[in-house]
């Protein structure tokens, strides 16, 4: 199942399909990492709305493709964690495993953090 | 109602079967959208440990009742390598895979009822319970 990536300015925007299999999500990690360089973008936005599950696997390839980003020069922000899901990675643990990405309610306040970062000349220009 | 649900693991698109079954199976009994969640999340975690440590197995759902209580029962079963130390695996990150090593006792937590048995070189079978509340 194939991620939908928008390019909004100096932003990616990908909205995690729900259902992925892990081979969907490591393909995933591959072409955004690939794409932040190739668009030269200062942000990736990872919506997660759409989830039916965050289970370890979900959030460790999230954190790896947030990390690999951080590499690359560009910030994420993962947005759209459901009260739901995020009651169930709290009773996983998998809370804390989290702990270095920014998270956000939603699109808005992602963009708003990206801009933040980007006005501080935290991001390249 | 669908009483027993069989299905084999072998590859990781079987994961994301058997948390769809379980969903329509949980719903079905009266589970709530929040605890809904946390079964799928459960399923996720012994299902990718029959894929990365036995490469194959099954896993089992079916309708419990006791008294006027109604619960979802997973098995998960495999003839893999087995779990030399249990008490070691239900730690929290302790993996001798690729995973965070939250997996199992992970999916302690957000069951109501856990039993696991296992033997070096013969397998392994998790029983777990969630009773709708």
């Amino acid at each position: 199942m194939s991620t939908p990536i928008l390019k909004q300015g100096h932003y990616l925007i990908a909205s995690l399909q729900p259902e992925q299999s892990d081979t969907d999500l490591l393909q995933l990690q591959d072409i955004l990492v690939e794409q932040v360089g190739r668009f030269r973008s200062r942000g990736l936005i990872l919506d997660v709305t759409l989830l039916d599950v965050m289970d370890s696997f979900a959030t460790r390839t999230l954190r790896n493709i947030a990390q690999a980003v951080s590499l690359r020069g560009a910030e994420t922000v993962i947005v759209g964690i459901r009260p739901e899901i995020a009651f169930a990675m709290v009773q996983l643990g998998l809370d804390a495993r989290l702990s270095g990405v920014r998270t956000a309610l939603d699109l808005e306040e992602a963009l708003a953090i990206l801009n933040r970062r980007c006005q501080e000349g935290m991001c390249r220009d | 109602m669908t009483d027993v649900i069989r299905i084999a693991i072998r590859c990781d698109a079987d994961i994301v079967l058997v948390r769809q079954q379980a969903r329509l199976l949980a719903r079905e009994l009266g589970f709530s959208g929040s605890d809904l969640t946390l079964i799928a999340t459960a399923l996720s975690e012994l299902a990718r440990n029959i894929v990365e440590y036995a490469r194959q197995g099954e896993i089992v759902l079916s309708q419990i009742r006791q008294g006027r209580q109604l619960g979802i029962t997973i098995v998960a079963r495999d003839h893999g390598p087995g779990i030399a130390d249990i008490e070691r695996a239900m730690q929290d990150g302790y993996s001798t895979g690729k995973g965070l090593g939250l997996g199992l006792p992970g999916a302690k937590r957000l069951m109501d009822e856990f039993e696991i048995t296992s033997a070096e070189g013969q397998g392994t079978t998790i029983k777990a319970t969630k009773w709708v509340r």
